[in-house]
């Protein structure tokens, strides 16, 4: 029984067939890289799973359940965190306040809002997530004000405040340098540990490092999926998108 | 001092300075000050909206003035007490706003200012076809009998500058430590993350419709009750309330005095009041003036007069 699984997941716009009748199948506790050129339907693939683009046909299943039918809100509230290719942060609040929004509504899954949050136990998150994407020190600034590669780490803060048990990176790295880059890894690594990951990024050394199975897309549908090493030698690939 | 303290000494020292204001105040600005605070509250539910969750409503006059009538026809017609009349009306304005909304936030942005303009004026329109019980335009003045009534063991009467100023002035702490409370908890965080990013919001697991649903509510709620208010503080109610122009001025109150501030629409209310009624008492073209000012503080002040001081001295400012 796979964690995540797609049944010829398909979305188009208008004429164009962004996704095209995708079967993927993600097991618990694996990091995924999904690779792909550009244009080739990466982000409609994860938009699809996370709620925020509704299907044209197919299924979805998570952890056992049919969510094709549900909203993004309660993807998020059963786990599938997406983090945005395009920094969507909210750029006229803290750092604080930014992770506060999701710590809040990660410590109220199971009853509203206004119903008794332990204040004490929201803000140790906040701090915890800050911590662990090396923002801690900055929490009281703007958001908007930092730099463009600090920003998707902030992103990854509000994921894991969520606490995810999918978690959708887009292009994380995109703006990092290579200390940062480094650390990011790790960083994916340990939250590895007690999630899912699917990861779609453009740095093939990232990709190297971190998956343990490749998916690749080209025109909306899946042409490979193998381990590193497999999706090296594999001749297709090397055509569609490694270039060689 | 942290940000919390500064934030009590300063929104506890406006209330305790209105409440000196009533003993140095000639009657004529009593008077106006009570009217002041009680479209402050207005201001405060319309801000509620527009300034923490960022929907613009054209036609808040609807709320007010179901305050204003779900007051004040009981009481006129059927002699209800007037707690119990207050208590009706805001409650009537709450039921309304909850159902506009679950239709109106179907729509955004341009869309959703047309459409609540437009139930505002079937509103307005509403209470002119039945003149036959609002007398329109004419409108209605309470009795002052009506207006005298036991509380708690009080013989109260709104006649009376005193009670009527301080039922204002309690009126008015009442909605800004609701107003102060909301936005400072979690349910007011997430009113402001729609505000600035409606998408990111629902990405974090928030159904975002609801948040709007329950802001409106509210919203409507204390919209209601400043009507409401109205009519038992200053015994009139008429059709003019429910007029377009009293969707545009709580409006204009919080653009001039600070929107997305709990400060802000009293300045703006105040601010507003005064420069009509100063103006107007020395020349017949004052609204020229008053569109200066307003020019000026577009200008000079964009975010409001509070909106501006927080932007570039006082970050801490709810």
């Amino acid at each position: 029984m796979s964690f995540l699984r797609t049944e010829a997941l398909s979305r188009s716009f208008g004429g164009l067939a962004a996704v095209a009748g995708v079967d993927l199948s993600v097991e618990p506790g694996e990091i995924r890289a999904i690779i792909g050129p550009n244009g080739a339907g990466k982000t409609t693939l994860v938009s699809l799973i996370s709620g925020r683009v509704p299907p044209s046909s197919g299924r979805i299943e998570f952890d056992g359940d049919d969510i094709t039918a549900l909203k993004p809100w309660e993807r998020v509230l059963r786990g599938i965190v997406y983090t945005f290719q395009i920094t969507s942060i909210f750029r006229n609040l803290t750092l604080a306040e930014n992770v506060m929004l999701a710590a809040q509504r990660a410590a109220s899954r199971d009853q509203p809002l206004w119903r008794g949050l332990d204040d004490r136990a929201v803000t140790q998150a906040v701090d915890a997530a800050l911590e662990r994407v090396g923002l801690a020190s900055r929490a009281q600034e703007l958001a908007g004000e930092l730099a463009y590669g600090h920003q998707r780490l902030l992103e990854v803060a509000m994921g894991l405040a969520l606490r995810p048990k999918l978690l959708i990176l887009d292009e994380p790295t995109q703006g990092l340098s290579e200390q940062e880059i480094a650390d990011f890894c790790a960083l994916v690594r340990s939250i590895a540990m007690d999630a899912t990951i699917l990861l779609i990024e453009h740095n093939m050394d990232v990709v190297m490092a971190l998956a343990q199975r490749i998916t690749v897309m080209n025109n909306g549908a899946l042409l490979a999926e193998g381990t590193p090493d497999q999706i090296m030698n594999h001749a297709e690939v090397q055509r569609a998108y490694l270039g060689t | 001092m942290t940000g919390r303290a500064r934030v009590w000494v300063l929104h506890g020292g406006v209330i305790l300075l209105l409440f000196l204001l009533q003993f140095v105040l000639p009657d004529y600005h009593h008077t106006n000050v009570a009217r002041i605070m009680v479209l402050a509250t207005y201001a405060i539910g319309y801000n509620l909206l527009i300034g923490y969750t960022g929907l613009l409503s054209l036609g808040h006059a609807m709320f007010f003035a179901t305050g204003l009538y779900g007051a004040g026809l009981p009481i006129y017609y059927f002699g209800l007490h007037p707690v119990a009349g207050f208590l009706l009306g805001a409650l009537l304005a709450l039921v309304l706003a909850f159902v506009v909304g679950l239709i109106v936030l179907r729509t955004s942005g341009v869309a959703f200012m047309i459409v609540t303009m437009m139930f505002a004026q079937a509103f307005f329109l509403a209470t002119l076809y039945f003149n036959g019980v609002t007398r329109g335009d004419e409108g209605l003045v309470l009795a002052a009998e009506a207006r005298r009534f036991g509380f708690l063991g009080l013989d109260l009467d709104l006649a009376e500058p005193a009670t009527r100023y301080n039922m204002a002035l309690s009126l008015f702490t009442g909605a800004l430590l609701i107003c102060l409370a909301l936005v400072r908890s979690p349910l007011g965080r997430v009113m402001i993350a729609i505000r600035e990013n409606e998408e990111r919001t629902r990405m974090l697991g928030y159904n975002a419709r609801d948040y709007k649903l329950l802001a409106l509510s509210l919203s409507g709620l204390l919209s209601g009750a400043a009507g409401a208010a109205y009519v038992l503080l200053f015994a009139y109610m008429g059709s003019s309330f429910a007029a377009i122009q009293y969707s545009i001025l709580p409006l204009l109150w919080v653009l001039l005095g600070g929107i997305g501030t709990v400060i802000g629409p009293l300045i703006g209310t105040a601010l507003m009041f005064y420069l009509i009624d100063k103006t107007s008492e020395v020349m017949q073209s004052y609204l020229i003036v008053v569109g200066a000012v307003l020019v000026a503080l577009v200008l000079f002040f964009p975010k409001g007069l509070a909106g501006t001081l927080r932007q570039r001295y006082a970050r801490w400012l709810p």
